[in-house]
C-alpha cells in the first residue's frame, strides 16, 4: 500500500465531497435535525395524560379524590362529563386516554366497611401510555385509600400514626428521569450510521454506475488503497458530526456528562471506522446507488435505530431478537456511549464491549477489502 | 393530448427497470418484514424482568415477608443478594442490576413498636422510562404492605374495643376496576404494527420515487425521454404508478401479517382503510416528486429524503406521543400527512370506527395530499421544460 496513491484517491474524493454542496450541507444538517428532534421535541415521558372523570357521587370524599387527580402532574383532566355516554365519546374520538368513574355511594361505602369500586377505563390502543397511566391511577387511589384509613384512626384517638413502611427511592445518574438523557447519547451512534449509510454507501456504487470505475481500474491504484483513500474524507465528516453531536448534547441539551472525553473519543473513533467500512462494504456489494441505499437502510440504519437499544430497551425484547441485536456493532456502541455519558464509568467496566467493537470493525474493514474486486466483468 | 398507451409504456419500462435487479425484489420485501418483526416482537415498552438486588440488613420474618412481595411480584428478577449496601454500587455501575432495595436494620422492630420502618431504593435512572415504571411498581408494593399493617392494627384495636363493649371501627377499601378498551391485554404490538403500514409507505415511496426520477437526470436519460413525444404529466404518471402499485402491495402484505400472524384485531372497514391508504400514498408520491425537482444526483435525493423522512416519522406520533411534544412542535405535526394516516389506521384497526369519527383526519389528509401533489407536479413541469 503506497501512501501517495492513498492520498491521491482521498484528495479526489475530498473534491467530490466539497463540490457537492447540497450533500455536504445535508450531512451536517441531518445530525443537527436529529439532535433537535430527540433533545427537545420528542420524549417518552408519560405525563399530562388526558383524563375524563365522571363523579356520580359528589360527596366530600369523591371530590377530594378528584381534586388530587386534577393536581397531579400525571393527569390533565379535560372534562367532567355528567353521563357515561358523553365520557365514552371522549375515549372513542381519542380526546381522552383515561376515563374514571366514581359510582354514587362511594363516600358512604368508604366510611363504612364497604368496598366502593372505582371504574378506570383506558384507551388501550396506545398501550404504553395507557398502562403507565393505569399504574399512576392505581397508586394514587391506593394512597388515598390509605390516608382515609389513617384519618379515621386519628379521629378515633390513635395518637401516633406514622406510615408503617416508608420507601425512599433515589434515582442515580438521571435524577429527573428525563428520557432525553437516555436517548440523546445513543443518538451519536444513529447519526454515525445514517451518515455511513447515506454518504459512504454511495461512493463506490456511484463510480460503477457512472462508469468512472473503469477509469480508476486502468490506473495503478490497488484495491485497498482505493478503499482507504475513499474512507478518509468520510471519516473526517464523521468526526465533524461526532463533534457537533457531543457539543450539542452537553451544552445545548444539558445531558449530564460524567465520563472521560478521551474514552468517548476513542470508542467513537473505532465505531466510526467500523460504520464507514460497513457503508463501503454495502457500496461494493450493491453496485447501484439505489440498491446500496436500500441495503444500507435495511442492514445499517433500521437496526441502529430500532434494535440497538437507542430508544427501546433490549432487555424487554424476546430472546431471539436480543441475540440478533448483538450482531450489530451499533448495539455495543449505544450501550457504551450511554454509560460513558451518564454513569461515567471507564474501561474497567467497558473493556469487554470495547474489545468486541474493535474486533467487529476490523472484520468489516477486512471484508470490504476482500469483497472489492478491481476488475471488469 | 394525454395518452393512456404512453403512460402504460412508461409504466412497463419503469416496472421492468425496477424488477430487473434481483436485489431490488428483496428490498421491496425486506424493510416491511424487518419493521414487522421489530415492532411486532421487539418494541415492548412494558417493563418486565427488572434486575434487582436486595440487601436485607434486618433479616427478620417481617423483612423477609416484605422482600418476598418484591420477589413474587412477577416484574422483578432478584439476581443479587449482597450482604452489604456498598456492594451495590459496582453492580449498578456495570448494569448487573438496575435497582437495589435496601431494607434497613430495625425494620421489624419499628413496625412492631408502631414507628416507621424504612426501606431505601436506589435506581439506575439511565433508562428513564423503565425507572418510572419500577418506582411505581415499588410504591404499589409498599403501599399495599403498609395498608395490610394498618389493617392489622385496626383489627387489634377493634378486638380491644369489642372486649370493652365499644362498637367496631369500620373502614372501606377502594377497589379499582380497570378495563382497557380496544386492546384488553395492553399489548404494544397492537399499537405499533398497524402504524407500520404508514411508515413503510412513506419510507419506500418517498425514496423510490425521488431516486427513480433523479436517476434519469443523473444518467442523462431524461433528455432522451424529453425528445420522445411523451408529455411531462405522462412521465409523472408512468413514474409514480409503479411505486403506487408497490406501496399498495406492501400495505396488503403488512395487513395480512398483522391480522393473521400477529392477531391484531381488525375491527373496522377494509375498503375505508384502502381509501385512506390511497390518499396517503398520493401525498408521499407528491413529496417524492418534489424532492426529485430539488435534487440533481441520487445521493442528494437520498439525503433530502432522509431529511424529510426522519422528522416526519418521529413527529407523526408513530413512536412518540404528540401530546408530549412542546406546543410549537405540536403545530408543526399538523403538516405531516402521516399524522392523520396513523389516526385513521389505528382507529380502523383497533377501535373499528368509521368515517363518522375519522372524517376530520380524512379531510385533512385529502387536502394535504391534493396540495402537495399538485404543487409538486407544477414544479416538475417547470423544471423539465
Amino acid at each position: 500500500m503506497k501512501m501517495k496513491r492513498v492520498m491521491a484517491i482521498s484528495k479526489k474524493e475530498f473534491i467530490h465531497v466539497i463540490r457537492d454542496t447540497k450533500s455536504l450541507v445535508a450531512s451536517l444538517l441531518i445530525p443537527i435535525t436529529l439532535l433537535v428532534l430527540f433533545g427537545w421535541a420528542l420524549n417518552l415521558d408519560v405525563d399530562k395524560i388526558e383524563t375524563v372523570i365522571c363523579d356520580f357521587d359528589r360527596s366530600p370524599k369523591s371530590r377530594e379524590l378528584v381534586s388530587r387527580i386534577e393536581h397531579s402532574r400525571f393527569f390533565r383532566v379535560i372534562a367532567h362529563p355528567s353521563d357515561m355516554a358523553e365520557a365514552e365519546e371522549h375515549i372513542m374520538f381519542g380526546r381522552a386516554a383515561i376515563m374514571m368513574t366514581i359510582p354514587s355511594g362511594f363516600g358512604r361505602d368508604l366510611e363504612r366497611d364497604g368496598s366502593p369500586k372505582i371504574g378506570v377505563a383506558i384507551d388501550g390502543s396506545d398501550s404504553n401510555r395507557a398502562g403507565i397511566g393505569l399504574g399512576y391511577m392505581n397508586n394514587m387511589i391506593m394512597m388515598f385509600s390509605n390516608e382515609v384509613l389513617k384519618d379515621k384512626m386519628i379521629s378515633l384517638g390513635v395518637k401516633k400514626i406514622d406510615p408503617p413502611v416508608e420507601m425512599r427511592q433515589v434515582v442515580w445518574f438521571n435524577p429527573e428521569l428525563e428520557s432525553k438523557n437516555y436517548i440523546v447519547p445513543g443518538l451519536i451512534a444513529v447519526i454515525m450510521t445514517v451518515i455511513a449509510a447515506m454518504i459512504t454507501a454511495m461512493t463506490i456504487a456511484r463510480e460503477w454506475e457512472r462508469g468512472t470505475m473503469e477509469q480508476l481500474i486502468s490506473t495503478p491504484v490497488r484495491g485497498q488503497e482505493l478503499i482507504v483513500g475513499k474512507l478518509i474524507p468520510y471519516i473526517a465528516i464523521g468526526y465533524l458530526d461526532v463533534f457537533i453531536s457531543v457539543v450539542m448534547s452537553i451544552w445545548v441539551f444539558k445531558v449530564p456528562f460524567n465520563g472521560s472525553y478521551a474514552l468517548l473519543f476513542f470508542i467513537s473513533s473505532i465505531f466510526l471506522i467500523g460504520a464507514m467500512s460497513l457503508g463501503m462494504l454495502i457500496s461494493i456489494v450493491g453496485k447501484s446507488q439505489l440498491v446500496a441505499n436500500q441495503m444500507s437502510m435495511l442492514i445499517a440504519f433500521l437496526p441502529a435505530f430500532l434494535l440497538s437499544g437507542f430508544t427501546f430497551a433490549i432487555e424487554n425484547m424476546p430472546m431471539p431478537l436480543q441475540f440478533i441485536s448483538k450482531l450489530f456493532p451499533a448495539t455495543y456502541f449505544v450501550a457504551m456511549v450511554k454509560v460513558v455519558f451518564l454513569k461515567g464509568v471507564g474501561l474497567r467496566v467497558l473493556w469487554y464491549d470495547t474489545v468486541l467493537l474493535v474486533v467487529y470493525c476490523a472484520l468489516l474493514f477486512v471484508l470490504a477489502k476482500t469483497k472489492f474486486k478491481k476488475s471488469l466483468e | 393530448m394525454f395518452s393512456i398507451t404512453k403512460v402504460l409504456q412508461m409504466l412497463f419500462k419503469e416496472l421492468n427497470q425496477l424488477m430487473r435487479d434481483p436485489k431490488m425484489k428483496a428490498l421491496v420485501f425486506g424493510p416491511p418484514l424487518l419493521q414487522l418483526i421489530i415492532f411486532g416482537y421487539a418494541v415492548n415498552l412494558d417493563v418486565k424482568n427488572v434486575r434487582t438486588a436486595i440487601v436485607d440488613y434486618d433479616r427478620t420474618p417481617a423483612s423477609r415477608e416484605f422482600t418476598s412481595l418484591i420477589r413474587s411480584n412477577g416484574y422483578f428478577i432478584v439476581n443479587e443478594n449482597p450482604d452489604n449496601a456498598e456492594k451495590v454500587v459496582p453492580m449498578i455501575d456495570s448494569g448487573a442490576v438496575v435497582c437495589a432495595v435496601v431494607v434497613e436494620k430495625g425494620f421489624m422492630k419499628n413496625i412492631e413498636s408502631g414507628q416507621t420502618a424504612r426501606v431505601q431504593v436506589i435506581h439506575d435512572g439511565t433508562d428513564s422510562n423503565t425507572s418510572t415504571m419500577v418506582i411505581n411498581y415499588l410504591n404499589v408494593i409498599s403501599g399495599k404492605y403498609s395498608r395490610g399493617l394498618q389493617k392489622d392494627k385496626l383489627n387489634r384495636m377493634n378486638a380491644k374495643r369489642a372486649a370493652a363493649g365499644a362498637p367496631a371501627i369500620r373502614i372501606g377499601a377502594i377497589n379499582v376496576e380497570p378495563r382497557a378498551w380496544f386492546n384488553e391485554n395492553l399489548e404494544s404490538k397492537n399499537y405499533f404494527v398497524p402504524g407500520i403500514i404508514g411508515n413503510i409507505i412513506m419510507l419506500v415511496t418517498l425514496m423510490l420515487t425521488a431516486m427513480a426520477v433523479v436517476r434519469e437526470k443523473e444518467i442523462g436519460t431524461i433528455e432522451q425521454l424529453m425528445v420522445t413525444p411523451i408529455r411531462p404529466v405522462e412521465i409523472i404518471l408512468g413514474k409514480t404508478i409503479p411505486f403506487m402499485i408497490i406501496a399498495i402491495f406492501q400495505s396488503i402484505m403488512i395487513m395480512c401479517v398483522a391480522i393473521f400472524w400477529f392477531d391484531i384485531p381488525m375491527l373496522g372497514s377494509v375498503p375505508l382503510l384502502f381509501a385512506g391508504i390511497l390518499i396517503f400514498i398520493i401525498s408521499c408520491l407528491g413529496l417524492g416528486i418534489f424532492i426529485s425537482t430539488i435534487s440533481t444526483t441520487q445521493q442528494q435525493a437520498m439525503l433530502v429524503t432522509t431529511f424529510f423522512f426522519l422528522p416526519a416519522m418521529t413527529l407523526s406520533g408513530f413512536m412518540f406521543p404528540i401530546v408530549n411534544m412542546p406546543e410549537a412542535v405540536q403545530y408543526i405535526t399538523y403538516l405531516i400527512p402521516l399524522r392523520y394516516f396513523l389516526v385513521i389506521v389505528r382507529g380502523i384497526f383497533l377501535k373499528g370506527v368509521g368515517l363518522n369519527v375519522l372524517y376530520p383526519q380524512f379531510i385533512a389528509l385529502f387536502i394535504l395530499s391534493t396540495v402537495i401533489f399538485s404543487l409538486s407536479v407544477m414544479r416538475f413541469r417547470k423544471t423539465i421544460d
